[in-house]
């Protein structure tokens, strides 16, 4: 239903003008003397970032500094405007991790192309990458625009999460399997169906 | 006129404009104060000088002010790229900026600013020239600042600076009349029968000293004469030459660095200028308060001078003020609604207060 709005009849007074802009100074001079300032001074004072802002995308460190991407490439390929160039690798034989994960061993995101759109922090599958509260960057040239790996982590710090996901890994391989699970049995019963997947004994 | 005259008077002239300039460039800062005031924001803070600015508090508080900013405005207009572009009349683009400062300069040569009395007791007006045809020449001169205008958007050859320049002279002849005819009370009462005739403005002073101000028992003249120094100075909200919702900054759109300063710098010194007229012929010039003069008060000499030229410039400020605070206030008028305005309202509205005022004025003297 349409709603129509009523106006009234301008009275004699308000048709000479003169009160009306008297009325008008009147507010703006209130403005002027009385009124709050709303401005932020913004290098000095910034403003509160709410929760769930979409910063520049970081990667992360958990807790033990280890860093949590295995450089899956997920982000690399959903990111719209492939802003996100990885370049994958083994993780040292010398760290006390190798032979757990893969880690990136180059991590560029390009934020010149960069739309802050939040696809691949959802798509990671490690929860490595974060767009986190930061908002201004600025450079002088377009190489200065690019993140690379250590920036990036040096951006993101740490994320302060219980899930030592790289342990338990650490462990079952240890005992000789991965992701928890015992190798199965040589004498395993396999389906014959390739639909249904095999079975692994607990 | 012997040399060392004209070197004398050169000087003067010199310094009425470099203070008028000076004027004009914290007019700049005044306007972005009060706007950014009434907006709630917080205006130019952050300009400052090395050694004035770190003095403690007084530096911060003046920086704090933008006390420092037209230095800064100043030199961007000087040193920015000073583009001309291809399509336009180099002749004519480069003589608008002129033409229009130059008049809204010249005008300020009939405009009184004070007066002191000499050693030997004589009164001494402060002016550059004493005319007797002050306020024709007045008119006549400022009425070319829309020359200036006219001729930036023709020159600029390209269609909304050309609509800029059509609005103005258009405008600028609508609202003349009204401000000539609302005017002439004021000049009746100036030059009764018997008296010589004069068109002097330091004579408007003079007679309204130890008496009403003008604008006190000729409102209806004072109102009328406000709304068309708005118009005539293209202020809002009758800046319809520039209109920069509509006309993308109209006349100047194609002017950039020191040309569009010299248009900018013209603008406020034609509001100064227009301020200065109001308060010399409404708001009883360089006199304290009605009734009263500086000479009541017991003021003599230099003082006098010293404090009749800043009653004066205390008025062009308030005046000043006052068009900033009408500016930050008003929307734009639509131009259809000048037009309305100026001929269908101010002008009827001039000549029955031109009628009014002449049988008061005829029943005032008769006594």
């Amino acid at each position: 239903m349409a709603i129509v709005v009523k106006r009234k009849p301008l009275t004699f007074l308000e048709k000479l003008y003169i009160p009306e802009i008297v009325r008008g100074l009147t507010v703006t001079f209130r403005r002027m003397f009385f009124g709050e300032t709303v401005t932020l001074e913004y290098p000095e004072q910034r403003p509160p970032i709410p929760a769930g802002y979409r910063g520049v995308p970081t990667l992360v460190r958990d807790p033990e500094g280890r860093e949590k991407c295995v450089s899956c490439q997920l982000c690399e390929f959903v990111c719209p405007p492939k802003a996100i160039r990885i370049t994958p690798g083994e993780i040292p034989e010398d760290s006390d991790y190798a032979h757990v994960e893969k880690a990136p061993k180059e991590f560029d995101i390009d934020m010149l192309r960069c739309i802050y759109c939040g696809m691949c922090q959802e798509v990671c599958p490690e929860e490595a990458i974060w767009l986190q509260n930061q908002y201004s960057m600025s450079g002088y040239t377009r190489a200065e625009m690019v993140n690379n790996k250590a920036k990036l982590y040096e951006l993101g710090g740490t994320l302060p999460d219980d899930h030592f996901k790289w342990n338990k890994k650490k462990e079952a391989a240890k005992n000789g399997g991965g992701h928890g699970h015992a190798m199965p049995p040589a004498d395993m019963p396999r389906s014959e169906n390739p639909e249904v997947p095999p079975v692994f004994p607990k | 006129m012997e040399l060392t005259d004209i070197a004398i008077k050169s000087i003067y002239a010199i310094v009425v404009v470099s203070v008028l300039m000076g004027f004009c460039s914290y007019a700049v800062l005044a306007e972005r104060k009060i706007s950014s005031w009434i907006q709630g924001r917080v205006g130019p803070n952050r300009t400052t000088l090395p050694i004035i600015g770190s003095i403690p508090y007084v530096g911060r508080f003046l920086t704090r002010l933008g006390v420092f900013q037209p230095a800064a405005d100043g030199l961007k207009f000087l040193f920015k790229e000073d583009v001309t572009p291809a399509h336009v009349n180099k002749l004519y683009f480069t003589l608008a900026p002129v033409l229009s400062l130059v008049p809204a300069l010249t005008t300020v040569v009939v405009v009184p600013f004070g007066y002191f009395e000499n050693a030997a007791g004589e009164v001494v007006n402060l002016v550059l020239a004493d005319l007797n045809v002050a306020i024709l020449f007045l008119f006549a001169i400022s009425s070319l600042g829309v020359y200036g205008v006219v001729l930036a958007g023709w020159a600029s050859n390209s269609k909304y600076p050309f609509l800029g320049g059509i609005r103005a002279s258009a405008q600028m002849i609508s609202y003349e009349l009204a401000m000539g005819i609302s005017v002439l009370p004021v000049f009746m009462w100036l030059n009764a029968p018997g008296t010589d005739g004069t068109l002097s403005l330091v004579d408007v002073v003079n007679a309204q000293g130890g008496a009403l101000w003008n604008a006190m028992w000729m409102p209806g003249s004072f109102l009328i004469f406000v709304v068309c120094i708005f118009a005539e100075t293209n202020r809002l909200p009758f800046d319809m030459a520039e209109s920069e919702t509509e006309l993308v900054s109209g006349f100047h759109t194609e002017y950039s660095s020191f040309k569009f300063g010299l248009f900018f710098v013209g603008e406020y010194a034609h509001m100064l200028v227009g301020s200065a007229v109001v308060a010399v012929l409404f708001l009883g010039g360089w006199h304290p308060l009605p009734f009263m003069t500086w000479a009541d008060f017991g003021v003599h000499g230099w003082l006098a001078g010293v404090l009749s030229v800043g009653t004066m410039i205390g008025k062009l400020c308030g005046f000043m003020f006052f068009f900033m605070w009408i500016r930050w206030t008003l929307p734009r008028f639509r131009y259809d609604q000048v037009m309305r305005i100026g001929w269908q309202m101010l002008l009827p509205l001039s000549i029955a207060n031109l009628i009014v005022y002449t049988f008061v004025i005829y029943f005032l003297e008769r006594p």
